[in-house]
């Protein structure tokens, strides 16, 4: 999957032909929690995307959690405590791209109301905030980029997550890239808007009423005909695919960077 | 109402296994949120209405006080009067005491959630008083025992089956299958009632401040029955109803039709203007204005919860919610359900059993805020209700075991050493605790997590890198 392989980079895409590319541009690259622990080909193919634009990608072990779990939780202090690690971790004024619309609504949107009145971690939140981005919009947006070269011939249908489209308005930038795929079928659901149930702390305390939900979501995926969901945020996609799992449903989920990273590079 | 929050667990766990439910539920989602889209689809400016509902609301909240004191000026001029009830128990003692000075044996009831709030029917129940509702969704759930599913649709959760057979019961009525047999039916019970009633009680939708207008929207006709036939005619309804002009009350009749069933208007849009005046030929003799605080005054002073007063009761959020969409109105406890019910029943109540509860029957999807008429964030308000739940003993607090699970989740996941250590430690036990409890909840995880294989590669690169 990387393209570092051999020493030599496969650039199925030159980066001069990308109108946002910076020669020698450097990003962080932000691997929440779940992605590093339940589902790290996620992270590997947002590597491996990243990379084969030929951009250099920096990743940090010390960086975990950017503290949003607890936040909508109403833990407000664990929350700070993870926040301010994130802005810690990220101080250098690097451009920070994390595959998890989830974590990026956290900063972009709640770690100035979290530092609200404090002198100094208020101010780092909001200058994290104006250089962080969700994978997609990254691509799409920052580097205009949509072709990577990438190419998978399946049916696959995608799901907007809470936190990305209403969160972060992203809605047609996942299209774009996933249009430009070779081979790809892109259906949509009735409704691809519709959210799937995990709601973090909520499945937890109420797994049956998440569990109702997400079996309406796996059968409107299902009607589709895909045999694939894909989704920026691998929370609603891990819960989706227990579920299609335990119901023998027909689909399994790739994050979308998974999608991106494949045909790569070879 | 008495709450029952505490029973959300199981009653959200029955309320998936009941067919009837479910099918009702079903259908909302297919007509009434439809429908609600559609409307909004057809309006040319909605976003800009919205914008504008909101700042309207704002802005009356903010000068609360001002528009009351109008409002009340107005009323009285108009030769009506105005009570002001500080809690429920204070609302309930001013009708009783209306009822029993005027003599009055039998009340008839448009639909008025505040009225549940306090418990009116109840209290003047006690009392002797027969009070009938004439609203058919709750004149079903009156005959049923039971509370309102839906703000909007009390007895939404009842199929026709069960409401004929209901009637057979309660009304002698023969087993009918034709709802407009059993409508009419219903019509004709009610008919008689309207006739001999003594008092008329309704809710408020809007008061007008600059006029002392009362007004009311319906589709049935039993508001303009109970408030033309009885000779008395009292308004109960919270505090946070006032609209500051016609003007402003324009904007909000083009979105509360539209958001709670997507018609462009209500059947029926009443303005009460006081009592008959001499010469008119209809109208009841007296009318009272009772204003209900319960709490409101208090949401008011909350900076981060104000907004909730902005309130319709358009029931638009419950029609989109995917939680209240599963297990309906019953769940919540109380008199006011879904994601507007998970907001103002602990502000409301102040009550543990609501406060652990409601505020967490939630994912934060949003989509309530999406259809919000008034646009209110309840995501927003949900999790700071949590936030004031978790440590704030107003409010909460959270038990101890659940603090300290918080706490040690948040110690793995600041260090390093100890998330990755926990990390190999739940790859070890979770085919051991695959199948228990909240172990349920969580995927298995990956043997190898994504900075063990970043540093195995970039351990390769550097190595290859010195090699080539």
């Amino acid at each position: 999957m990387n393209g570092k392989m051999n020493g030599k980079m496969e650039n199925p895409v030159e980066p001069e032909g990308i109108p946002g590319y910076i020669p020698g541009m450097r990003v962080h690259l932000f691997i929440p929690c779940l992605i590093d622990q339940f589902r790290p080909e996620a992270g590997e193919a947002a590597l491996c995307v990243l990379e084969s634009l030929g951009l250099q990608v920096d990743y940090t072990p010390e960086q975990i959690c950017c503290g949003q779990p607890f936040f909508t939780a109403g833990r407000l202090d664990a929350s700070r405590r993870l926040a301010r690690k994130t802005l810690s971790n990220f101080r250098d004024g690097q451009i920070v791209v994390a595959p998890s619309g989830s974590c990026v609504r956290m900063i972009r949107h709640h770690y100035g109301e979290l530092f609200q009145g404090d002198p100094v971690w208020e101010k780092l939140a909001q200058e994290l905030a104006g250089r962080v981005y969700e994978l997609s919009e990254f691509l799409v947006r920052v580097l205009g980029c949509e072709d990577l070269g990438a190419s998978f011939p399946e049916k696959v249908t995608f799901h907007d997550s809470c936190q990305v489209r209403r969160g972060l308005g992203i809605f047609e930038e996942p299209r774009a890239l996933l249009r430009r795929v070779k081979g790809l079928e892109l259906v949509e659901m009735n409704r691809p808007g519709e959210c799937c149930g995990f709601g973090g702390v909520f499945s937890a305390r109420y797994p049956h009423i998440a569990e109702a939900i997400v079996l309406d979501k796996i059968q409107d995926a299902a009607s589709t005909g895909a045999g694939i969901v894909s989704g920026c945020e691998i929370s609603c996609l891990l819960h989706i695919e227990r579920h299609a799992r335990a119901t023998g449903a027909p689909i399994r989920t790739l994050h979308l960077a998974e999608i991106l990273a494949s045909g790569l590079g070879s | 109402m008495e709450p029952r929050c505490e029973q959300f667990m199981n009653t959200s766990r029955k309320a998936l296994q009941d067919p009837h439910l479910q099918e009702a539920l079903r259908s909302i989602d297919a007509n009434l949120r439809t429908m609600r889209d559609a409307a909004f689809q057809e309006l040319p400016n909605g976003e800009a209405l919205r914008d504008q509902a909101r700042n309207i609301r704002d802005h009356t909240l903010e000068h609360l006080d001002r528009y009351l004191e109008q409002l009340e000026d107005r009323v009285t001029q108009l030769g009506g009067t105005v009570h002001w009830a500080e809690d429920a128990a204070a609302a309930r003692r001013i009708v009783e005491g209306l009822a029993a000075d005027r003599g009055v044996r039998t009340v008839v009831k448009g639909k008025s959630m505040v009225s549940e709030e306090i418990g009116l029917n109840e209290g003047l129940a006690a009392r002797g008083v027969d009070v009938v509702e004439t609203d058919l969704g709750e004149y079903i759930i009156q005959l049923a025992c039971e509370p309102p599913s839906h703000i909007v649709g009390p007895a939404i959760h009842k199929t026709k089956d069960q409401i004929a057979r209901l009637f057979c019961e309660a009304l002698d009525a023969p087993l009918m299958k034709d709802p407009e047999k059993m409508a009419l039916f219903a019509r004709r019970k009610l008919r008689e009632r309207f006739l001999t009633a003594d008092m008329g009680v309704t809710g408020a939708n809007f008061l007008v401040a600059s006029s002392g207008a009362l007004v009311l929207l319906e589709n049935e006709g039993n508001i303009r029955m109970s408030t033309t036939l009885p000779r008395i005619h009292v308004a109960v309804t919270g505090i946070e109803k006032v609209v500051p002009t016609w003007g402003d009350l324009s904007v909000l009749l083009q979105l509360l039709p539209r958001s709670t069933t997507g018609q462009k208007l209500s059947s029926y849009v009443s303005l009460f203007l006081g009592p008959r005046r001499p010469g008119e030929p209809d109208g009841p003799d007296e009318f009272h204005l009772v204003l209900v605080d319960n709490g409101r005054s208090r949401i008011l002073a909350d900076k981060a919860f104000r907004e909730s007063l902005r309130c319709i009761r358009c029931g638009a959020c419950l029609n989109t919610c995917p939680v209240y969409l599963k297990i309906g109105g019953h769940a919540y406890g109380w008199v006011y359900s879904g994601p507007i019910g998970s907001v103002l029943t602990p502000q409301l109540l102040r009550d543990r059993r609501c406060t652990s509860t409601l505020p967490f029957a939630s994912t934060l999807c949003g989509a309530c805020a999406d259809v919000c008429p008034v646009k209110i964030n309840i995501p927003r308000i949900l999790a700071e209700l949590r936030s004031r739940y978790a440590d704030d003993p107003e409010w909460g607090p959270a038990p101890r075991n659940e603090q300290g699970l918080f706490r040690l989740a948040g110690a793995v996941l600041s260090d390093r050493l100890l998330y990755e250590g926990a990390g190999n430690i739940a790859r070890v036990l979770y085919p051991l605790i695959r199948n228990m409890g909240p172990a349920d909840t969580f995927p298995p995880p990956a043997s190898r997590p994504f900075r063990q294989s970043h540093k195995r590669k970039s351990r390769k690169g550097r190595k290859d890198a010195h090699r080539g």
